[in-house]
Protein backbone atom coordinates (compact mmCIF):
# COMPACT_ATOMS: atom_id res chain seq x y z
CA UNK A 1 0.00 0.00 0.00
CA UNK A 2 2.69 2.44 1.04
CA UNK A 3 4.88 1.51 -1.86
CA UNK A 4 2.00 1.79 -4.29
CA UNK A 5 0.99 5.20 -3.05
CA UNK A 6 4.62 6.27 -3.02
CA UNK A 7 5.11 5.44 -6.67
CA UNK A 8 1.78 7.04 -7.46
CA UNK A 9 2.91 10.16 -5.68
CA UNK A 10 6.14 10.19 -7.61
CA UNK A 11 4.28 9.87 -10.87
CA UNK A 12 1.60 12.45 -10.10
CA UNK A 13 2.53 14.94 -7.41
CA UNK A 14 -0.90 16.59 -7.57
CA UNK A 15 -3.77 14.28 -8.20
CA UNK A 16 -6.05 15.67 -10.88
CA UNK A 17 -9.49 15.82 -9.35
CA UNK A 18 -11.60 14.79 -12.32
CA UNK A 19 -11.44 11.63 -14.36
CA UNK A 20 -9.21 9.64 -12.05
CA UNK A 21 -9.44 6.02 -13.14
CA UNK A 22 -11.18 3.65 -10.73
CA UNK A 23 -8.43 1.59 -9.15
CA UNK A 24 -8.83 -1.69 -7.32
CA UNK A 25 -9.34 0.11 -4.04
CA UNK A 26 -12.30 1.96 -5.52
CA UNK A 27 -13.92 -1.29 -6.64
CA UNK A 28 -13.51 -2.57 -3.12
CA UNK A 29 -15.37 0.50 -1.88
CA UNK A 30 -18.15 0.24 -4.43
CA UNK A 31 -18.97 -3.47 -4.35
CA UNK A 32 -20.76 -3.65 -0.96
CA UNK A 33 -23.42 -1.31 -2.31
CA UNK A 34 -23.27 -2.37 -5.94
CA UNK A 35 -24.06 -6.04 -5.32
CA UNK A 36 -27.30 -5.40 -3.37
CA UNK A 37 -28.32 -2.77 -5.94
CA UNK A 38 -27.84 -5.26 -8.77
CA UNK A 39 -29.55 -8.15 -6.97
CA UNK A 40 -32.41 -6.32 -5.28
CA UNK A 41 -33.06 -3.36 -7.55
CA UNK A 42 -31.73 -3.57 -11.09
CA UNK A 43 -32.27 -7.33 -11.37
CA UNK A 44 -35.85 -7.32 -10.06
CA UNK A 45 -36.71 -4.38 -12.28
CA UNK A 46 -35.60 -6.27 -15.40
CA UNK A 47 -37.29 -9.41 -14.07
CA UNK A 48 -40.46 -7.37 -13.54
CA UNK A 49 -40.40 -6.06 -17.09
CA UNK A 50 -39.91 -9.62 -18.34
CA UNK A 51 -42.86 -10.83 -16.23
CA UNK A 52 -45.11 -8.45 -18.12
CA UNK A 53 -44.70 -10.69 -21.17
CA UNK A 54 -45.63 -13.90 -19.29
CA UNK A 55 -48.78 -15.42 -17.80
CA UNK A 56 -47.19 -15.59 -14.35
CA UNK A 57 -49.72 -16.15 -11.57
CA UNK A 58 -49.41 -16.70 -7.87
CA UNK A 59 -49.70 -20.25 -6.55
CA UNK A 60 -49.95 -21.96 -9.94
CA UNK A 61 -48.35 -25.34 -10.49
CA UNK A 62 -47.97 -25.23 -14.28
CA UNK A 63 -44.81 -23.55 -15.54
CA UNK A 64 -45.06 -19.90 -16.50
CA UNK A 65 -45.10 -19.27 -20.24
CA UNK A 66 -44.18 -16.42 -22.55
CA UNK A 67 -47.30 -14.92 -24.04
CA UNK A 68 -45.83 -11.97 -25.91
CA UNK A 69 -47.91 -8.82 -25.94
CA UNK A 70 -51.12 -10.50 -24.76
CA UNK A 71 -51.12 -8.74 -21.38
CA UNK A 72 -50.72 -5.38 -23.07
CA UNK A 73 -53.50 -6.15 -25.53
CA UNK A 74 -55.80 -7.08 -22.67
CA UNK A 75 -54.74 -3.94 -20.84
CA UNK A 76 -55.66 -1.83 -23.85
CA UNK A 77 -59.28 -2.99 -23.56
CA UNK A 78 -59.40 -2.96 -19.75
CA UNK A 79 -61.67 0.03 -19.13
CA UNK A 80 -61.26 -0.36 -15.37
CA UNK A 81 -57.51 0.14 -15.74
CA UNK A 82 -57.89 3.23 -17.89
CA UNK A 83 -60.43 4.65 -15.43
CA UNK A 84 -57.86 4.08 -12.72
CA UNK A 85 -55.17 5.62 -14.91
CA UNK A 86 -57.30 8.72 -15.47
CA UNK A 87 -57.92 8.99 -11.72
CA UNK A 88 -54.18 8.60 -11.15
CA UNK A 89 -53.43 11.53 -13.47
CA UNK A 90 -56.18 13.64 -11.90
CA UNK A 91 -54.77 12.86 -8.48
CA UNK A 92 -51.14 13.49 -9.46
CA UNK A 93 -51.88 16.85 -11.11
CA UNK A 94 -54.50 17.76 -8.50
CA UNK A 95 -51.96 17.22 -5.73
CA UNK A 96 -48.78 18.47 -7.40
CA UNK A 97 -50.06 21.85 -8.60
CA UNK A 98 -51.67 23.10 -5.35
CA UNK A 99 -48.74 21.59 -3.46
CA UNK A 100 -46.37 23.76 -5.47
CA UNK A 101 -48.43 26.95 -5.26
CA UNK A 102 -49.09 26.63 -1.52
CA UNK A 103 -45.47 25.71 -0.84
CA UNK A 104 -44.24 28.65 -2.89
CA UNK A 105 -46.49 31.00 -0.91
CA UNK A 106 -45.24 29.60 2.38
CA UNK A 107 -41.61 29.69 1.26
CA UNK A 108 -41.95 33.35 0.24
CA UNK A 109 -43.48 34.13 3.64
CA UNK A 110 -40.76 32.25 5.51
CA UNK A 111 -38.15 34.12 3.52
CA UNK A 112 -39.50 37.38 5.01
CA UNK A 113 -38.58 38.74 8.36
CA UNK A 114 -41.74 37.58 10.13
CA UNK A 115 -42.27 36.47 13.69
CA UNK A 116 -43.56 32.93 14.26
CA UNK A 117 -41.33 31.65 11.47
CA UNK A 118 -39.87 29.14 13.92
CA UNK A 119 -43.36 27.82 14.62
CA UNK A 120 -44.05 27.26 10.93
CA UNK A 121 -40.74 25.45 10.59
CA UNK A 122 -41.55 23.29 13.61
CA UNK A 123 -45.04 22.48 12.35
CA UNK A 124 -43.71 21.57 8.95
CA UNK A 125 -42.03 18.59 10.61
CA UNK A 126 -45.39 17.01 11.38
CA UNK A 127 -46.50 16.04 7.87
CA UNK A 128 -42.95 15.30 6.80
CA UNK A 129 -41.96 12.92 9.57
CA UNK A 130 -45.31 11.21 10.02
CA UNK A 131 -45.84 7.69 8.65
CA UNK A 132 -48.22 7.89 5.69
CA UNK A 133 -50.48 5.39 7.41
CA UNK A 134 -50.83 7.74 10.36
CA UNK A 135 -51.52 10.68 8.04
CA UNK A 136 -54.34 8.64 6.54
CA UNK A 137 -55.74 7.63 9.93
CA UNK A 138 -55.53 11.20 11.18
CA UNK A 139 -57.49 12.61 8.25
CA UNK A 140 -60.06 9.85 8.58
CA UNK A 141 -60.67 11.22 12.06
CA UNK A 142 -60.97 14.74 10.62
CA UNK A 143 -63.38 13.63 7.87
CA UNK A 144 -65.38 11.27 10.11
CA UNK A 145 -69.06 11.96 9.45
CA UNK A 146 -70.20 12.04 13.09
CA UNK A 147 -67.16 12.53 15.28
CA UNK A 148 -65.00 14.46 12.81
CA UNK A 149 -63.94 18.05 13.37
CA UNK A 150 -64.72 19.09 9.80
CA UNK A 151 -68.44 18.35 10.01
CA UNK A 152 -68.58 19.74 13.54
CA UNK A 153 -67.08 23.02 12.30
CA UNK A 154 -69.55 23.11 9.41
CA UNK A 155 -72.42 22.57 11.85
CA UNK A 156 -71.07 25.25 14.17
CA UNK A 157 -70.89 27.74 11.34
CA UNK A 158 -74.47 26.89 10.42
CA UNK A 159 -73.52 25.66 6.97
CA UNK A 160 -75.61 22.52 7.13
CA UNK A 161 -75.03 19.04 8.45
CA UNK A 162 -71.83 18.26 6.63
CA UNK A 163 -71.44 14.97 4.83
CA UNK A 164 -69.60 11.70 4.70
CA UNK A 165 -66.63 13.05 2.78
CA UNK A 166 -64.66 9.91 2.08
CA UNK A 167 -67.58 7.76 0.93
CA UNK A 168 -69.39 10.34 -1.19
CA UNK A 169 -68.93 9.70 -4.92
CA UNK A 170 -68.34 13.38 -5.64
CA UNK A 171 -66.29 14.29 -2.56
CA UNK A 172 -63.96 11.29 -2.14
CA UNK A 173 -61.32 12.27 -4.70
CA UNK A 174 -61.15 15.97 -3.72
CA UNK A 175 -60.99 14.92 -0.07
CA UNK A 176 -58.01 12.60 -0.60
CA UNK A 177 -56.32 15.22 -2.79
CA UNK A 178 -56.42 17.69 0.11
CA UNK A 179 -54.65 15.10 2.25
CA UNK A 180 -52.04 14.57 -0.47
CA UNK A 181 -51.36 18.30 -0.64
CA UNK A 182 -51.07 18.52 3.13
CA UNK A 183 -48.67 15.60 3.33
CA UNK A 184 -46.27 16.79 0.62
CA UNK A 185 -46.22 20.51 1.28
CA UNK A 186 -43.33 20.71 3.79
CA UNK A 187 -40.74 19.00 1.56
CA UNK A 188 -41.64 21.28 -1.32
CA UNK A 189 -41.56 24.34 0.93
CA UNK A 190 -38.11 23.49 2.25
CA UNK A 191 -36.72 22.90 -1.23
CA UNK A 192 -38.16 26.18 -2.51
CA UNK A 193 -36.98 28.06 0.56
CA UNK A 194 -33.48 26.75 -0.01
CA UNK A 195 -33.73 27.98 -3.59
CA UNK A 196 -34.96 31.39 -2.44
CA UNK A 197 -32.09 31.79 -0.03
CA UNK A 198 -29.71 31.22 -2.91
CA UNK A 199 -31.08 34.18 -4.87
CA UNK A 200 -28.76 37.15 -4.59
CA UNK A 201 -30.08 39.68 -2.10
CA UNK A 202 -28.37 42.63 -3.79
CA UNK A 203 -30.38 42.02 -6.94
CA UNK A 204 -33.57 42.25 -4.90
CA UNK A 205 -32.50 45.45 -3.26
CA UNK A 206 -31.42 46.97 -6.54
CA UNK A 207 -34.76 46.10 -8.06
CA UNK A 208 -36.58 47.54 -5.04
CA UNK A 209 -34.64 50.79 -5.35
CA UNK A 210 -35.59 51.00 -8.98
CA UNK A 211 -39.14 51.01 -7.67
CA UNK A 212 -40.05 47.63 -9.12
CA UNK A 213 -43.29 46.39 -7.64
CA UNK A 214 -43.48 43.12 -5.75
CA UNK A 215 -44.92 41.09 -8.63
CA UNK A 216 -42.37 42.46 -11.10
CA UNK A 217 -39.56 41.82 -8.64
CA UNK A 218 -40.76 38.26 -8.25
CA UNK A 219 -40.99 37.72 -12.00
CA UNK A 220 -37.70 39.30 -12.99
CA UNK A 221 -35.44 38.55 -10.03
CA UNK A 222 -36.80 35.75 -7.84
CA UNK A 223 -38.34 33.40 -10.37
CA UNK A 224 -35.36 33.05 -12.74
CA UNK A 225 -33.17 32.08 -9.80
CA UNK A 226 -35.79 29.76 -8.36
CA UNK A 227 -36.81 28.08 -11.60
CA UNK A 228 -34.36 25.15 -11.59
CA UNK A 229 -35.27 24.16 -8.02
CA UNK A 230 -38.97 24.63 -8.73
CA UNK A 231 -38.78 22.49 -11.83
CA UNK A 232 -36.86 19.72 -10.08
CA UNK A 233 -39.09 19.51 -7.03
CA UNK A 234 -42.27 19.65 -9.11
CA UNK A 235 -41.13 16.83 -11.37
CA UNK A 236 -40.18 14.73 -8.35
CA UNK A 237 -43.47 15.53 -6.63
CA UNK A 238 -45.39 14.47 -9.71
CA UNK A 239 -43.54 11.16 -9.83
CA UNK A 240 -43.96 10.50 -6.11
CA UNK A 241 -47.62 11.42 -6.21
CA UNK A 242 -48.30 9.28 -9.26
CA UNK A 243 -46.72 6.33 -7.44
CA UNK A 244 -48.54 7.05 -4.21
CA UNK A 245 -50.14 4.13 -2.40
CA UNK A 246 -50.35 4.17 1.39
CA UNK A 247 -52.33 7.39 1.85
CA UNK A 248 -55.24 6.41 -0.33
CA UNK A 249 -55.09 2.77 0.76
CA UNK A 250 -55.72 3.90 4.32
CA UNK A 251 -58.18 6.69 3.51
CA UNK A 252 -60.56 4.94 1.12
CA UNK A 253 -58.92 1.70 -0.15
CA UNK A 254 -59.82 2.98 -3.60
CA UNK A 255 -63.54 3.41 -2.94
CA UNK A 256 -66.27 4.50 -3.24
CA UNK A 257 -66.97 2.59 -6.42
CA UNK A 258 -63.34 2.93 -7.56
CA UNK A 259 -63.49 6.73 -7.51
CA UNK A 260 -60.13 6.96 -5.76
CA UNK A 261 -58.56 3.75 -7.11
CA UNK A 262 -55.11 5.01 -8.08
CA UNK A 263 -53.12 2.88 -10.57
CA UNK A 264 -50.86 1.63 -7.77
CA UNK A 265 -53.85 0.36 -5.80
CA UNK A 266 -55.26 -1.24 -8.91
CA UNK A 267 -52.01 -3.03 -9.73
CA UNK A 268 -51.54 -4.06 -6.07
CA UNK A 269 -54.98 -5.69 -6.01
CA UNK A 270 -54.39 -7.37 -9.36
CA UNK A 271 -51.10 -8.83 -8.13
CA UNK A 272 -51.69 -9.67 -4.49
CA UNK A 273 -55.44 -10.14 -4.25
CA UNK A 274 -56.08 -11.89 -7.58
CA UNK A 275 -52.54 -13.23 -8.04
CA UNK A 276 -52.20 -11.97 -11.63
CA UNK A 277 -48.46 -11.23 -11.48
CA UNK A 278 -47.89 -10.99 -15.23
CA UNK A 279 -50.83 -8.69 -15.82
CA UNK A 280 -49.93 -6.44 -12.89
CA UNK A 281 -46.34 -6.25 -14.15
CA UNK A 282 -47.68 -5.09 -17.53
CA UNK A 283 -49.54 -2.31 -15.70
CA UNK A 284 -46.29 -1.40 -13.97
CA UNK A 285 -44.58 -1.14 -17.37
CA UNK A 286 -47.24 1.21 -18.68
CA UNK A 287 -46.85 3.36 -15.57
CA UNK A 288 -43.06 3.41 -16.00
CA UNK A 289 -43.47 4.53 -19.60
CA UNK A 290 -45.68 7.43 -18.54
CA UNK A 291 -43.37 8.45 -15.73
CA UNK A 292 -40.34 8.23 -18.02
CA UNK A 293 -41.85 10.87 -20.26
CA UNK A 294 -42.11 13.20 -17.30
CA UNK A 295 -38.63 12.32 -16.13
CA UNK A 296 -37.30 13.16 -19.58
CA UNK A 297 -39.00 16.54 -19.41
CA UNK A 298 -37.48 17.02 -15.98
CA UNK A 299 -33.96 16.20 -17.16
CA UNK A 300 -34.22 18.39 -20.25
CA UNK A 301 -35.43 21.23 -18.06
CA UNK A 302 -32.51 20.73 -15.72
CA UNK A 303 -30.01 20.81 -18.55
CA UNK A 304 -31.54 24.03 -19.77
CA UNK A 305 -31.35 25.37 -16.23
CA UNK A 306 -27.57 25.27 -16.50
CA UNK A 307 -24.81 23.24 -14.93
CA UNK A 308 -24.99 24.94 -11.56
CA UNK A 309 -28.72 24.26 -11.19
CA UNK B 1 -36.70 46.07 2.02
CA UNK B 2 -39.66 48.15 3.08
CA UNK B 3 -43.03 46.57 3.36
CA UNK B 4 -46.20 48.55 3.93
CA UNK B 5 -48.26 48.02 7.08
CA UNK B 6 -51.17 46.60 5.15
CA UNK B 7 -48.96 44.17 3.32
CA UNK B 8 -47.35 43.09 6.61
CA UNK B 9 -50.74 42.39 8.14
CA UNK B 10 -51.68 40.40 5.06
CA UNK B 11 -48.50 38.38 5.38
CA UNK B 12 -49.20 37.55 9.01
CA UNK B 13 -52.76 36.57 8.14
CA UNK B 14 -51.48 34.23 5.42
CA UNK B 15 -48.88 32.75 7.76
CA UNK B 16 -51.59 32.17 10.37
CA UNK B 17 -53.73 30.35 7.80
CA UNK B 18 -50.77 28.11 6.97
CA UNK B 19 -50.12 27.38 10.64
CA UNK B 20 -53.75 26.38 11.17
CA UNK B 21 -53.80 24.19 8.06
CA UNK B 22 -50.59 22.41 9.09
CA UNK B 23 -51.46 21.93 12.74
CA UNK B 24 -55.19 21.26 13.03
CA UNK B 25 -55.30 17.60 11.88
CA UNK B 26 -52.53 16.69 14.29
CA UNK B 27 -54.21 18.51 17.19
CA UNK B 28 -57.42 16.67 16.37
CA UNK B 29 -55.57 13.34 16.44
CA UNK B 30 -54.19 14.12 19.90
CA UNK B 31 -57.58 15.31 21.08
CA UNK B 32 -59.24 12.10 19.88
CA UNK B 33 -56.53 9.94 21.41
CA UNK B 34 -57.26 11.22 24.92
CA UNK B 35 -61.06 11.34 24.80
CA UNK B 36 -63.14 8.75 26.63
CA UNK B 37 -65.53 6.68 24.48
CA UNK B 38 -68.52 8.58 25.85
CA UNK B 39 -67.23 11.89 24.46
CA UNK B 40 -66.27 10.34 21.13
CA UNK B 41 -69.85 9.20 20.70
CA UNK B 42 -71.30 12.62 21.51
CA UNK B 43 -72.89 14.61 18.71
CA UNK B 44 -70.82 17.69 19.42
CA UNK B 45 -67.17 16.71 19.66
CA UNK B 46 -64.97 19.30 21.36
CA UNK B 47 -61.36 20.25 20.73
CA UNK B 48 -60.28 19.74 24.33
CA UNK B 49 -61.34 16.51 26.02
CA UNK B 50 -63.54 17.32 29.02
CA UNK B 51 -62.42 14.22 30.79
CA UNK B 52 -59.01 13.18 29.40
CA UNK B 53 -58.14 9.51 29.73
CA UNK B 54 -55.42 6.99 28.99
CA UNK B 55 -57.96 4.20 28.55
CA UNK B 56 -57.62 4.38 24.77
CA UNK B 57 -53.93 3.54 24.98
CA UNK B 58 -54.61 0.54 27.17
CA UNK B 59 -57.38 -0.66 24.87
CA UNK B 60 -55.13 -0.22 21.82
CA UNK B 61 -52.47 -2.46 23.36
CA UNK B 62 -55.15 -5.02 24.28
CA UNK B 63 -56.64 -5.12 20.80
CA UNK B 64 -53.50 -5.40 18.68
CA UNK B 65 -49.95 -6.69 19.27
CA UNK B 66 -48.54 -3.16 19.27
CA UNK B 67 -45.49 -4.00 21.35
CA UNK B 68 -44.38 -6.79 19.00
CA UNK B 69 -45.09 -4.55 16.05
CA UNK B 70 -43.01 -1.73 17.52
CA UNK B 71 -40.17 -4.16 18.14
CA UNK B 72 -40.34 -5.44 14.54
CA UNK B 73 -40.36 -1.86 13.27
CA UNK B 74 -37.39 -1.00 15.45
CA UNK B 75 -35.35 -3.99 14.29
CA UNK B 76 -36.21 -3.35 10.64
CA UNK B 77 -35.50 0.38 10.81
CA UNK B 78 -32.25 0.17 12.81
CA UNK B 79 -30.98 -2.75 10.72
CA UNK B 80 -31.78 -1.05 7.45
CA UNK B 81 -30.31 2.29 8.53
CA UNK B 82 -27.02 0.79 9.76
CA UNK B 83 -26.47 -1.45 6.75
CA UNK B 84 -27.49 1.29 4.33
CA UNK B 85 -24.93 3.84 5.54
CA UNK B 86 -22.29 1.16 6.00
CA UNK B 87 -22.41 0.22 2.32
CA UNK B 88 -23.47 3.60 0.92
CA UNK B 89 -20.68 5.69 2.44
CA UNK B 90 -17.78 4.05 0.55
CA UNK B 91 -19.75 4.11 -2.68
CA UNK B 92 -20.73 7.75 -2.19
CA UNK B 93 -17.06 8.53 -1.66
CA UNK B 94 -16.14 6.99 -4.99
CA UNK B 95 -19.06 8.71 -6.72
CA UNK B 96 -18.03 12.08 -5.32
CA UNK B 97 -14.29 11.81 -5.98
CA UNK B 98 -14.07 9.88 -9.25
CA UNK B 99 -16.03 11.07 -12.25
CA UNK B 100 -16.02 7.74 -14.00
CA UNK B 101 -18.61 5.85 -16.00
CA UNK B 102 -19.46 3.81 -12.93
CA UNK B 103 -20.13 6.94 -10.90
CA UNK B 104 -22.30 8.29 -13.70
CA UNK B 105 -24.24 5.04 -13.95
CA UNK B 106 -24.77 5.07 -10.19
CA UNK B 107 -26.05 8.65 -10.33
CA UNK B 108 -28.35 7.64 -13.17
CA UNK B 109 -29.68 4.77 -11.08
CA UNK B 110 -30.33 7.14 -8.17
CA UNK B 111 -32.49 9.33 -10.42
CA UNK B 112 -34.23 6.50 -12.27
CA UNK B 113 -34.99 4.58 -9.08
CA UNK B 114 -37.20 7.48 -8.03
CA UNK B 115 -39.46 6.71 -10.95
CA UNK B 116 -39.95 2.96 -10.35
CA UNK B 117 -43.54 2.22 -9.64
CA UNK B 118 -43.13 -0.05 -6.65
CA UNK B 119 -45.50 -2.60 -8.18
CA UNK B 120 -42.97 -3.37 -10.86
CA UNK B 121 -40.36 -3.92 -8.17
CA UNK B 122 -42.40 -5.73 -5.55
CA UNK B 123 -43.68 -8.59 -7.73
CA UNK B 124 -40.21 -9.87 -8.69
CA UNK B 125 -38.90 -9.14 -5.18
CA UNK B 126 -41.78 -11.14 -3.76
CA UNK B 127 -40.92 -14.08 -6.05
CA UNK B 128 -37.19 -13.87 -5.29
CA UNK B 129 -37.65 -13.59 -1.53
CA UNK B 130 -40.16 -16.45 -1.64
CA UNK B 131 -37.54 -18.69 -3.24
CA UNK B 132 -35.05 -17.64 -0.57
CA UNK B 133 -37.69 -18.34 2.12
CA UNK B 134 -37.42 -14.72 3.25
CA UNK B 135 -41.11 -13.88 2.89
CA UNK B 136 -42.78 -13.02 6.16
CA UNK B 137 -39.45 -12.38 7.83
CA UNK B 138 -37.96 -9.18 9.20
CA UNK B 139 -34.47 -9.90 7.75
CA UNK B 140 -36.04 -10.17 4.30
CA UNK B 141 -37.73 -6.83 4.85
CA UNK B 142 -34.43 -5.30 5.99
CA UNK B 143 -32.78 -6.37 2.73
CA UNK B 144 -35.51 -4.64 0.76
CA UNK B 145 -35.35 -1.51 2.92
CA UNK B 146 -31.57 -1.22 2.52
CA UNK B 147 -31.81 -1.07 -1.25
CA UNK B 148 -34.87 1.16 -1.07
CA UNK B 149 -33.05 3.63 1.21
CA UNK B 150 -29.85 3.65 -0.87
CA UNK B 151 -30.73 6.24 -3.52
CA UNK B 152 -31.45 9.00 -1.05
CA UNK B 153 -28.58 7.95 1.20
CA UNK B 154 -26.16 8.10 -1.74
CA UNK B 155 -27.61 11.43 -2.85
CA UNK B 156 -27.04 12.96 0.58
CA UNK B 157 -23.67 11.35 1.23
CA UNK B 158 -22.24 12.43 -2.12
CA UNK B 159 -23.10 15.98 -1.13
CA UNK B 160 -21.40 15.57 2.24
CA UNK B 161 -18.26 14.03 0.70
CA UNK B 162 -17.99 16.90 -1.79
CA UNK B 163 -18.12 19.30 1.16
CA UNK B 164 -14.87 17.75 2.45
CA UNK B 165 -12.13 19.49 0.43
CA UNK B 166 -10.11 17.03 -1.64
CA UNK B 167 -7.09 19.24 -0.88
CA UNK B 168 -7.15 17.95 2.71
CA UNK B 169 -6.76 14.38 1.48
CA UNK B 170 -4.07 15.40 -0.98
CA UNK B 171 -2.19 17.17 1.80
CA UNK B 172 -2.36 14.00 3.91
CA UNK B 173 -1.09 11.98 0.95
CA UNK B 174 1.79 14.39 0.52
CA UNK B 175 2.58 13.94 4.20
CA UNK B 176 2.94 10.25 3.51
CA UNK B 177 -0.36 8.87 4.75
CA UNK B 178 -1.66 5.88 2.79
CA UNK B 179 -5.01 5.91 1.09
CA UNK B 180 -6.70 3.85 3.81
CA UNK B 181 -5.21 5.96 6.58
CA UNK B 182 -6.30 9.16 4.89
CA UNK B 183 -9.85 7.86 4.65
CA UNK B 184 -10.00 6.71 8.24
CA UNK B 185 -8.25 9.57 9.99
CA UNK B 186 -9.04 12.58 7.77
CA UNK B 187 -12.21 11.97 5.78
CA UNK B 188 -14.30 9.82 8.12
CA UNK B 189 -14.32 12.21 11.12
CA UNK B 190 -15.35 15.11 8.87
CA UNK B 191 -18.10 12.99 7.35
CA UNK B 192 -19.42 11.65 10.65
CA UNK B 193 -22.20 14.20 11.21
CA UNK B 194 -23.44 13.68 7.67
CA UNK B 195 -23.34 9.91 8.07
CA UNK B 196 -25.34 10.12 11.29
CA UNK B 197 -27.94 12.36 9.66
CA UNK B 198 -28.22 9.99 6.71
CA UNK B 199 -28.62 6.98 8.99
CA UNK B 200 -31.32 8.72 10.99
CA UNK B 201 -33.16 9.66 7.83
CA UNK B 202 -33.00 6.07 6.63
CA UNK B 203 -34.32 5.02 10.04
CA UNK B 204 -37.35 7.31 9.68
CA UNK B 205 -38.05 6.14 6.14
CA UNK B 206 -37.97 2.50 7.17
CA UNK B 207 -39.97 3.12 10.36
CA UNK B 208 -42.69 4.82 8.31
CA UNK B 209 -42.68 2.46 5.32
CA UNK B 210 -45.91 0.65 4.54
CA UNK B 211 -46.14 -0.85 1.05
CA UNK B 212 -43.29 -3.39 1.15
CA UNK B 213 -44.20 -4.39 4.70
CA UNK B 214 -47.82 -4.92 3.66
CA UNK B 215 -46.86 -7.26 0.84
CA UNK B 216 -43.97 -9.09 2.47
CA UNK B 217 -45.19 -9.65 6.04
CA UNK B 218 -48.16 -11.97 6.32
CA UNK B 219 -48.66 -12.98 9.95
CA UNK B 220 -49.53 -10.41 12.65
CA UNK B 221 -46.60 -11.32 14.92
CA UNK B 222 -44.13 -10.47 12.13
CA UNK B 223 -45.77 -7.25 10.98
CA UNK B 224 -44.44 -3.73 11.52
CA UNK B 225 -46.29 -0.88 13.18
CA UNK B 226 -47.83 0.78 10.08
CA UNK B 227 -49.29 -2.56 8.93
CA UNK B 228 -50.67 -3.39 12.36
CA UNK B 229 -52.22 0.08 12.58
CA UNK B 230 -54.35 -0.66 9.51
CA UNK B 231 -55.90 -3.60 11.40
CA UNK B 232 -57.69 -0.99 13.52
CA UNK B 233 -59.43 0.26 10.40
CA UNK B 234 -62.57 -1.19 8.91
CA UNK B 235 -66.00 -0.81 10.38
CA UNK B 236 -64.92 1.58 13.06
CA UNK B 237 -67.62 2.64 15.46
CA UNK B 238 -67.22 5.74 17.56
CA UNK B 239 -65.84 3.65 20.41
CA UNK B 240 -62.91 2.41 18.31
CA UNK B 241 -61.75 5.85 17.24
CA UNK B 242 -59.98 6.46 20.54
CA UNK B 243 -57.66 3.42 20.45
CA UNK B 244 -57.03 4.03 16.75
CA UNK B 245 -55.95 7.60 17.43
CA UNK B 246 -53.90 6.63 20.47
CA UNK B 247 -51.98 3.94 18.59
CA UNK B 248 -51.41 6.21 15.60
CA UNK B 249 -50.15 9.00 17.84
CA UNK B 250 -47.74 6.67 19.58
CA UNK B 251 -46.41 5.27 16.29
CA UNK B 252 -45.55 8.79 15.13
CA UNK B 253 -43.50 9.87 18.13
CA UNK B 254 -40.20 8.11 17.33
CA UNK B 255 -39.92 9.45 13.79
CA UNK B 256 -40.92 12.93 14.90
CA UNK B 257 -38.34 13.07 17.65
CA UNK B 258 -35.61 11.82 15.31
CA UNK B 259 -36.72 14.18 12.60
CA UNK B 260 -36.67 17.17 14.91
CA UNK B 261 -33.04 16.35 15.70
CA UNK B 262 -31.88 16.12 12.10
CA UNK B 263 -34.19 18.59 10.33
CA UNK B 264 -31.49 21.19 9.70
CA UNK B 265 -29.03 18.61 8.41
CA UNK B 266 -31.56 17.01 6.10
CA UNK B 267 -32.37 20.29 4.43
CA UNK B 268 -28.67 21.09 4.27
CA UNK B 269 -27.93 17.66 2.79
CA UNK B 270 -30.70 17.90 0.22
CA UNK B 271 -29.37 21.25 -0.80
CA UNK B 272 -25.75 20.10 -0.97
CA UNK B 273 -26.73 17.20 -3.21
CA UNK B 274 -28.92 19.41 -5.35
CA UNK B 275 -26.49 22.25 -5.79
CA UNK B 276 -23.42 20.28 -6.55
CA UNK B 277 -24.52 17.29 -8.59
Amino acid sequence: MTLASATQRAAKPRLPRKGRPVDHGAWFLVLPALIPILILSVGPLLYGIALAFTDSQSGRTEPTQWIGMLNFQDLLHDTLFWDSFRIGLLWAVGVTVPQFLLALGLALLLNQDLRLRWLARALAIIPWAMPEVVVGIMWRLVYNADAGILNETIRDLGLGDGRDWLSGLATALPAVIVVGVWAGMPQTTVALLAGLQNTPRELHEAAAMDGARAWRRFRTVTWPALKPVALAITALNFIWNFNSFALVYVLTSGGPGGRTRLPMLFAYEEAFRYGQFGYAAAMGCVLVAVISVFLAVFLVGRLRGGEDA
Amino acid sequence: MKTGKGARAGQYLALLAYLVFLAFPFLWLISTAFKPARELGSLHPTWIPKDPTLANLRQAFDEQPLLDAALNSLVAAVGAALIAVLIATPMAYVMARHRTRLAKAATGWVVVSQAFPFVLLIIPLFLVLKNLRLINSVPGLIMVYVVWALPFALWMLVGYVRAVPAELEEAAAVDGAGKARTLVSITAPLLAPGIVATALFAFISAWNEFFFALVLLKTPEKQTLPVVLTHFLGAEGAADLGPLAAAAFLATLPSMVVFAIIQKRITGGMLAGAVKS
